[in-house]
């Protein structure tokens, strides 16, 4: 029971830092990604070339991971997202459907439609036990990783200088170029280290959630879930949210795995029913 | 409300060449039957893709609800007609009225959740019901075959006489014949004053409120009519092919039938039908190339399109002047 919510807790982390990047993307700048998982695909993929055929180590690979990742989102972002900012919403979404199918198919290609796994280190396999519990020290380390992120994230979006910046830049671009701010070059940032975090959580996740060509498209209604769920007006929303999913995603497949998904989409669409500015969110 | 004052302009502008467009491209529809007798079911195909954007088309390009999963109505309209074959009657007029009835019924139900919020909630909305659906026809394994998809399906000759020949003959007839009716219907909705409200709602909610045309009862009209045309696509799917699987309340078809209306173009009905026949052409061709990865050239031509602008292309075909503004 107790390590049937460590799990959930676990793989709600990851999808918390999976997610994080597009709360950015579409909850700040309000631009509809629906390629966001692509990144997390590249990260996914990065690490298992580079554990399994490069010889680097686990642990060095997870760094890289967010680099390649956060490189490919900054040349994506200069090269094409960034003609589609003003856009209306539907061309956003055909741009970023458009990506995914491209994204899905050249990964088919190059690496096959089988499933890969990321070798981890041997000090992580297994478990520990605490006070009774059976933890997967995997887990363990997901949930520390990616605890340290999110606070990094809410300091950094709510405290620092850049964080500022990037707040006034979504609420009025003109006004905050007319201070002075490189509105332009900040959202390159942003959108690069959001798919960075998207790299780091795939490699993450490689682990835990299944990476084949087509996880982009499998796991796109979980990131849209936790960012619409969550909110948009801060991180904690999406925070509590890919916890909840996480949580509830282990606990369906545990209990009711007959109807597993079903629940999810349910309670999703009662959410946005009752509040269609998320759960943790005041309307605006 | 907006009545003739407005409508007469727009209408009288190429009234003329509008109709003699309209007229050979279904004479072209009509002619394909014997001028390329092996290619029927593509055709089919290309007639209920095209039943399927004029659906969407009147959602999205009249109403500009922008929606991700307008395959919930298209798969549940296949699986009713496909169960309603399987279990009740063969004749296949019957299942299209239970798929066009079940579409129009779970249209009509699900327009109050797509009434509020923003673009984002509404692409979650209806992302969300397709995918309910989807796995709702997964886990049901005794009504629906999960996985395996509905087999066995028979329906009876049309009318009692026009068997499904496995050319493709009866079938193509039978959907051209859906989707004219279906555009016909179309054409007069949208031409009325009812359709020129929808279009005060699309470029402008709050000033289409503030003049009188009540919103929400519209967008709930519109969005019940265009679920019944996508559930009626379904059923003519099952219906012709014999067979439903989950594919039907797939992601791609719902990203598909958007690609298909905007290579067509948006808001003048037609869009859907001549970018359902340059999608199938396209789709055919590249997948004879490379069978596995087609939809990776179907995802370069949406990212390329997007970057050049929607607004240019479609712009050739269109005859009938619209008022501004992105839908």
């Amino acid at each position: 029971m107790l390590t049937l919510l460590f799990d959930g807790i676990a793989s709600g982390m990851v999808l918390f830092i999976l997610a994080s990047g597009l709360a950015v993307t579409l909850g700040l700048m309000n631009f509809i990604n629906l390629a966001h998982g692509a990144f997390a695909m590249a990260g996914g993929y990065a690490t298992v070339l580079l554990t399994t055929h490069a010889g680097v180590p686990f642990l060095a690979s997870l760094p890289l991971a967010f680099l390649i990742a956060a490189a490919l989102g900054a040349l994506f972002e200069r090269t094409l997202y960034v003609h589609l900012y003003a856009r209306p919403h539907l061309d956003q979404v055909l741009f970023s459907i458009g990506l995914v199918f491209m994204a899905v198919t050249a990964v088919d290609y190059v690496m096959g439609a089988q499933q890969r796994y990321a070798e981890v280190p041997g000090y992580l396999k297994g478990r520990v036990e605490l006070f009774g519990v059976g933890l997967g020290r995997y887990r363990i380390f997901i949930i520390a990783v990616c605890g340290a992120v999110a606070f990094a994230l809410q300091l950094i979006l709510g405290r620092s200088r850049f964080g500022a910046q990037l707040r006034a830049a979504v609420d009025d671009a003109r006004t905050a170029r007319g201070l002075g701010i490189p509105v332009s070059r900040i959202f390159t940032i942003t959108f690069a280290v959001g798919s960075g975090l998207a790299g780091l959580g795939g490699a993450l996740g490689a682990e835990i959630l299944t990476l084949t060509p087509t996880f982009p498209l499998k796991y796109m209604i979980s990131f849209l879930i936790v960012v619409t769920v969550g909110g948009t007006s801060s991180i904690t929303g999406p925070f509590l949210a890919a916890l909840l999913l996480g949580i509830a995603d282990v606990f369906g497949n545990y209990y009711l795995p007959e109807i597993g998904a079903f629940v999810t989409y349910l309670l999703m669409l009662t959410v946005l029913m009752i509040r269609p500015q998320g759960l943790f969110a005041r309307p605006r | 409300m907006q009545t003739t004052p407005f409508a007469i302009p727009s209408k009288a502008a190429g009234a003329g060449r509008t109709f003699a467009l309209e007229a050979l491209f279904w004479a072209a529809a009509v002619a394909a039957i014997f001028l390329a007798p092996r290619r029927l079911l593509l055709l089919n195909e290309i007639a209920i893709l095209g039943l399927f954007a004029l659906s969407l088309d009147l959602v999205l390009g009249y109403a500009g609800i922008v929606s991700l999963g307008h395959a919930a109505f298209f798969g549940l309209g296949a699986y009713s007609a496909g169960l309603l074959l399987l279990h009740v009657t063969t004749n296949p007029l019957w299942a299209l009225f239970a798929a066009a009835l079940s579409g129009g019924v779970l249209g009509f139900a699900t327009s109050f959740l797509v009434l509020r919020g923003t673009d984002l909630t509404r692409l979650m909305v209806t992302l969300g019901v397709s995918l309910l659906l989807g796995e709702a026809a997964n886990k049901l394994h005794d009504l629906t075959g999960g996985a395996d998809g509905l087999q066995g399906i028979t329906a009876a000759p049309v009318f009692g006489l026009f068997r499904f020949d496995l050319a493709g003959h009866t079938a193509y007839v039978l959907s051209l014949a859906m989707l004219f009716a279906c555009v016909l219907v179309a054409r007069r909705i949208t031409a009325s004053p009812f359709g020129m409200t929808l279009r005060t709602i699309r470029d402008n909610p709050l000033r289409a409120a503030a003049i009188g045309v009540p919103v929400t009862r519209r967008l709930v009209a519109v969005y019940t009519i265009a679920a019944l045309f996508a559930g009626l696509a379904g059923g003519l799917l099952a219906v012709t092919t014999q067979f439903v699987s989950l594919d039907v309340f797939d992601f791609a078809r719902s990203a598909d039938v958007m690609l298909v209306l905007i290579l067509g173009g948006t808001g003048y009905l037609y869009g859907g039908l001549l970018g359902a026949v340059a999608f199938k052409v396209l789709q055919d061709v590249i997948s004879t190339l490379t069978p596995q990865y087609w939809r990776f050239w179907i995802g370069l031509l949406l990212v390329a399109l997007m970057i050049a602008g929607r607004d240019r292309l479609g712009a050739v075909f269109k005859r009938v002047p619209r008022a501004g503004g992105p839908s």
